[in-house]
C-alpha cells in the first residue's frame, strides 16, 4: 500500500494505482477525455494534469503511479488555465454544431466546454474537413468531431480483440481509420460507440430519432444465453436506441445484435391479430419457396388465413383440442414451449399442458 | 443437460460469467464462442490477456483460434476419441487429483480401463490431431489450477452427444477440477432463456426444478399444488413428437415461440409430419415457416412488451421489463395461456406475473429466495433457497447433488452418417454472428441483412479446386434427405473434406440436408455431422 496526500487530504491506495485512481477514492473530480477504467492508460488528452511535489512540470494523473509521500494538487489557477487552453485547442478543430449533433447533452466535450464557460475561441484557424463515407448500416463515423482520444482504438484492440482501427498519419492530418482508409469492416459490436466521448461515433439507426425525454427501461437482451443487461431508450412507444450499463455482469459490452438488433420490434410483419386457416394445407407450403429470398418480402398470409377475434380464436382452439382429447386421448396432444419466452410463461405453458391437457408431452428447443 | 445431470445430479454451467477472467486455462470444445456467445467470448479474451492459456478444439478455424495456445483441429464427431486420449496422457503422467477421485467420485477404475488403449497415437489416427498436440493440451489442462471447460452444441448435437458430455465430465472429475471458483464444466446455453425453460419444467420427464414426473411423491406434490390429477407417464421429446406425428399418433400440437421447420433436422420431413396433424396452434411474433402450416396463429408480444424473468446461461435469474405496448391486438404469452385455460374451466395463474414466479418458487426450493424486488437491480443465481441467500455463483462446493459423481466409461463410436463415395463431404451446421437462430427476427432487419445477406457454404480451397468451384459460385449440395443451392465461400476455416453451412436462411435451409439420427439418451439430433455431395451448377 502507498500513502499520499491529494489536495491536503490523506489517502491510502494499492501499489500501482494511478493518481487518477487515488483521487477517485477521495471523490475528487479530475476532468478526462481519454480515460476509461477498463482500458490501458493513454495520457493523450492532457486534461488530467496535476501538480506533484518535486516535479517542475505538471504530470498526467492517469499515467502517473502514486508513490509514498506524494503531495498532489489537482486544481489551482495555473492548472485550470492549462485545462482551459487545452479545451480551447480541441474545440478550435471541432465543428460547433451541437444543435444538430446526436450526442448533444450526452457529450463529454460539450460538458467540459460548459463547465469552463468556453464560447469564444482564441485559436480560430484551419480545421480538418473529412468526408463521411462509411457504407455500413450500423456505425456512423464523423471524423471531424474526433478528438483523437484513442478510446475506440483501445477498446477494439484490448476488449474486442479485433483491432479494426488505429491512428494513421501525423500532426494535423492524424486520424483514426481502418487499414488503408478502407470502409469499416468489423464485428459492428459498437463498443467504440459506447465509449466515444463526442459525436464522432454514433449508431446509424439512432440518427434523428431523438436525444431528450427518453424513458429508460432496464431489461435483458433477447438473443443468446449470455443474458446481457440492456437499457432500452423509449420515446413514444418505440425503442429508439439500446445501451448497457457498466455495472452489469456484461460490463456494458454488447454485440451487434444486442446493441443494434431491435428494429424487429416494430417491423410491419409483426402478427397483430389472431388468424384462422381458410385454405387447405398446400403441398409445398412452408418449404422456403425460392422466390422468397428475403422473408421480409414473404406474401401476406391473407390467402391462407383470415383474421379473427381473440374470443373466436380461443374458443375454436378449445373446441378442437377437446375433440382431439376425447377421440384420441390426452397423449395425442403435444406442446413445444419456447426458450425465447420468460420463466413465467414457460411455467404457465407446461402447467397448461400437464394440468389442463393432462399430458407430459412438453418440450422446448434445448436440443437445438 | 441429460449427460451432466446423470454424472453430477444437476445440469447447468457450474461457474459464472465473472469467473471466466480468472481461469488459468480455458478449454473450449465444440463452441464457436465469439460468434454464438459474443460477450462470453470477450471474457475469454480478457482471461487470455491476463495470462490464461486457451485450448480450442474445433474442426473449424474459428476466430477464437487466434487467441489460443493450442488448436486441436479434430474431425467432426471424434470428440470422445480426443478426450479419451487426453485422459490417457493425464493418467500416464499422473496429473490426477487422487484425493478428489477418492472422496467425490465413483467408477474411476472402469474408466481407467476403458481408456487404457487410447494412446495419443491412437487419438491422432481417429481425430487427425497430431499426438504431440494432444499431449500438450492434456498437460496444460492437467497442470492447471483453475481451469474451465466450455462447450455448446458442437458437443451435444451428435448421435453420441451424451457420450461427449460424459467424457468432458470424466476429464474434469479425474483432475478434480470442479466445485471451486473459476474451475468447472460449463455448457453455454444458446438462447436467452433455454436455462429457464428447462428449469421451469418444459421437458417431458421433469416438473419444474428437475423433479421427476414418474416419482409418485413428486406427482402428489404437484397434484396438490395444481388441484388436479396429473399423468405420471413421461412425455415425448420434441424430436419424438415429430416422429409420433408422422406415425399419426400425435394429432394436435401447440407451439409457442418455436420454429421447428427451420431449426429441426430433415426439414422436408418436419414439414410433412406437421401437415399430418389434425390441429396445429402456433403462437409467435412473426409468420414463421412453422406458423404457415398452422390452423390457428396467435399474435404474441415480444421481450420488450412484457414483464417477467429470464434465466441466462450461468443460472442468473434476471428481470425483464415491459418497455412498449405490443402492436394492435398482440398479447403477452402468459395472458393467452391464462385465457385459454379458462376455456377448459381451469384458473391457471394469478393476476400478477410475479405471483406465477412465486408459485414456481414454492414448488422448487432453488428459486424460493428470489423475488422481483431482490432482482430489481441485479440478478441472482440459483440455487437461492431463502430470502437472505446471496445466490450461488459456482456449483458443487463441497459435494454433488447425487452424492458421488459418477465416471462413465465411454467407448468411441463414429457419427451415424459418415462421408462415402456417393456423399464424400462431411457437413457441419451452426450459427453466425450477424444472424440469429431461424432468422425470424434478424432476417427482418435490413442492417443485418446488409452485412449477412445470404447463406453460404464454407469450402476448403483444395476441395474447391477439385470441384472447379470459385468463390461466389452457386453449388448444389445434396444429402440423402434433400438438396439446396447455395453460394460457395472458399475459406481456410474448415479442413479438407469438411464443409459448413449456417442454418439461418430459409431459401437455402441447411436443415433440408441434416439427418435426424438421435442421441439415444437426450434425443438430440445429429445436426453437426452428415454426409453430402457438392456439384457446381450451370450458370
Amino acid at each position: 500500500m502507498v500513502n499520499l496526500t491529494i489536495d491536503g487530504k490523506k489517502v491510502r491506495v494499492r501499489k500501482l494505482s494511478t493518481l487518477l485512481d487515488a483521487a477517485g477514492k477521495l471523490d475528487i473530480p479530475i476532468p478526462t477525455l481519454c480515460h476509461h477504467p477498463a482500458l490501458s492508460p493513454f495520457g493523450g488528452c492532457r486534461l488530467c494534469l496535476v501538480e506533484v511535489n518535486g516535479s517542475p512540470k505538471p504530470v498526467a494523473a492517469c499515467t502517473t503511479f502514486a508513490k509514498e509521500g506524494m503531495e498532489v494538487v489537482t486544481s489551482n489557477p495555473r492548472l485550470e488555465k492549462m485545462r482551459r487552453t487545452t479545451l480551447e485547442l480541441i474545440l478550435s478543430d471541432h465543428p460547433q454544431d451541437c444543435m444538430v449533433c446526436e450526442r448533444a447533452g450526452d457529450c463529454k466535450l460539450q460538458e467540459l466546454a460548459y463547465f469552463y464557460g468556453i464560447r469564444e475561441n482564441r485559436f480560430k484557424g484551419e480545421r480538418r474537413i473529412y468526408e463521411k463515407k462509411d457504407g455500413n448500416p450500423f456505425l456512423v463515423r464523423d471524423m471531424e468531431k474526433c478528438i483523437l482520444c484513442g478510446k475506440c482504438v483501445r477498446i477494439c484492440d484490448e476488449i474486442q480483440g479485433v483491432g479494426a482501427i488505429d491512428f494513421a498519419y501525423r500532426g494535423m492530418k492524424t486520424k483514426i481509420c481502418p487499414p488503408f482508409e478502407r470502409d469499416l469492416d468489423c464485428e459492428f459490436c459498437g463498443q467504440c460507440v459506447s465509449v466515444c466521448p463526442t459525436g464522432a461515433l454514433t449508431g446509424r439507426m439512432w440518427a434523428n430519432k431523438g436525444r431528450q425525454n427518453f424513458k429508460e427501461v432496464d431489461t435483458i437482451c433477447p438473443y443468446c444465453g449470455c443474458g446481457c443487461n440492456i437499457t432500452l431508450h423509449i420515446w413514444r412507444n418505440k425503442v429508439r436506441r439500446v445501451s448497457s450499463r457498466e455495472d452489469t455482469p456484461n460490463e456494458g459490452w454488447l454485440c451487434a445484435k444486442g446493441r443494434f438488433g431491435y428494429s424487429f420490434i416494430n417491423h410491419r410483419h409483426r402478427l397483430k391479430k389472431p388468424l384462422i386457416r381458410i385454405a387447405p394445407k398446400e403441398k409445398d407450403e412452408g418449404r422456403g419457396r425460392k422466390e422468397e429470398i428475403n422473408p421480409s418480402s414473404a406474401p401476406r398470409p391473407s390467402a391462407i388465413f383470415r383474421e379473427a377475434s381473440w374470443d373466436e380464436a380461443l374458443d375454436y382452439i378449445a373446441v378442437r383440442l377437446k375433440e382431439v382429447k376425447e377421440k384420441h386421448g390426452q397423449d395425442a396432444i403435444g406442446g413445444l414451449s419456447s426458450a425465447r419466452c420468460t420463466n413465467e410463461e414457460n411455467y404457465l405453458f407446461q402447467k397448461f399442458m400437464r394440468a389442463v391437457i393432462g399430458t407430459n408431452n412438453i418440450d422446448h428447443c434445448a436440443r437445438y | 443437460m441429460a449427460g451432466l445431470a446423470a454424472v453430477f445430479g444437476s445440469g447447468a454451467m457450474t461457474n459464472s460469467l465473472p469467473e471466466i477472467e480468472n481461469h488459468d486455462v480455458i478449454f473450449v470444445i465444440g463452441s464457436n464462442t465469439t460468434e454464438t456467445h459474443p460477450i462470453i467470448g470477450l471474457k475469454m479474451k480478457k482471461a487470455v490477456r491476463g495470462g490464461a492459456d486457451l485450448i480450442v478444439a474445433d474442426p473449424r478455424k474459428i476466430d477464437l483460434v487466434r487467441f489460443s495456445s493450442i488448436w486441436l483441429q479434430h474431425r467432426p464427431g471424434t470428440d470422445v476419441a480426443l478426450l479419451n486420449s487426453m485422459m490417457y496422457v493425464i493418467v500416464k503422467e499422473d496429473l490426477l487429483d487422487k484425493k478428489f477421485i477418492e472422496t467425490w467420485t465413483e467408477g474411476f477404475g472402469s474408466l481407467k480401463e476403458s481408456i487404457a488403449s487410447f494412446t495419443p497415437e491412437e487419438g491422432e489416427r481417429i481425430t487427425g490431431v497430431p499426438a504431440e498436440n494432444i499431449i500438450r493440451a492434456a498437460r496444460l489442462y492437467g497442470n492447471a489450477v483453475r481451469p474451465g471447460i466450455y462447450y455448446t452444441m458442437g458437443i451435444t448435437q451428435h448421435s453420441h452427444g451424451t457420450d461427449n458430455v460424459c467424457s468432458i465430465a470424466n476429464l474434469a472429475l479425474m483432475t478434480g477440477n470442479l466445485g471451486r471458483e473459476s474451475t468447472g464444466v460449463n455448457p453455454l446455453r444458446g438462447q436467452n432463456n433455454v436455462q429457464g425453460a428447462t428449469d421451469m419444467g418444459c421437458i417431458p420427464d421433469f416438473y419444474p426444478g428437475y423433479q421427476k414426473v414418474a416419482l409418485p411423491g413428486v406427482g402428489k406434490k404437484f397434484e396438490k399444488a395444481w388441484g388436479t390429477k396429473l399423468s405420471d407417464r413421461p412425455g415425448l421429446t420434441a424430436t419424438e413428437m415429430t416422429i409420433a406425428a408422422g406415425e399419426g399418433k400425435l394429432k394436435a400440437m401447440y407451439i409457442m415461440g418455436e420454429n421447428p421447420v427451420m431449426s429441426d433436422p430433415d426439414m422436408n420431413h418436419t414439414i410433412e409430419t406437421l401437415k399430418k396433424l389434425d390441429f396445429l396452434i402456433v403462437q409467435d411474433i412473426f409468420m414463421t415457416e412453422t406458423a404457415e402450416l398452422a390452423d390457428v396463429v396467435l399474435p404474441a408480444a415480444c421481450f420488450a412488451e412484457k414483464d417477467g424473468t429470464f434465466t441466462n446461461t450461468d443460472r442468473r435469474v434476471q428481470r425483464v421489463r415491459k418497455a412498449v405496448e405490443p402492436p394492435e391486438e398482440a398479447k403477452e404469452d402468459s395472458l393467452i395461456i391464462i385465457e385459454l385455460a379458462k376455456r377448459f374451466g381451469y384458473e391457471i395463474g394469478a393476476d400478477l406475473i410475479e405471483d406465477v414466479f412465486h408459485e414456481a418458487g414454492e414448488l422448487w426450493p432453488a428459486l424460493a429466495g428470489i423475488t422481483y424486488k431482490r432482482i430489481a437491480k441485479a440478478g441472482l443465481q440459483w440455487p437461492c433457497p431463502t430470502l437472505n441467500h446471496p445466490g450461488t455463483p459456482y456449483l458443487f462446493k463441497g459435494g454433488f447433488p447425487r452424492g458421488k459423481a459418477a465416471f462413465s466409461a465411454i467407448k468411441y463410436l463414429p457419427p451415424a452418417e459418415l462421408p462415402d463415395n456417393s456423399y464424400p463431404f462431411l457437413l457441419s451446421t451452426g450459427r453466425q454472428l450477424f444472424q440469429y437462430h431461424t432468422g425470424s427476427m434478424t432476417r427482418r432487419m435490413d442492417a443485418f441483412c446488409d452485412v449477412s445477406p445470404d447463406a453460404f457454404i464454407e469450402v476448403h480451397p483444395e476441395d474447391a479446386e477439385k470441384l472447379d468451384v470459385v468463390d461466389g459460385d452457386i453449388v448444389k449440395v445434396t444429402s440423402r434427405r434433400g438438396s439446396i443451392e447455395v453460394r460457395a465461400f472458399i475459406s481456410g476455416r474448415p479442413s479438407r473434406g469438411v464443409v459448413f453451412i449456417p442454418f439461418h436462411y430459409r431459401e437455402a435451409a441447411a436443415n433440408v440436408l441434416t439427418s435426424s439420427f438421435l442421441d439415444p439418451v437426450s434425443k438430440i439430433p445429429e445436426l453437426k455431422v452428415c454426409a453430402v455431395r457438392l456439384e457446381k451448377t450451370e450458370g
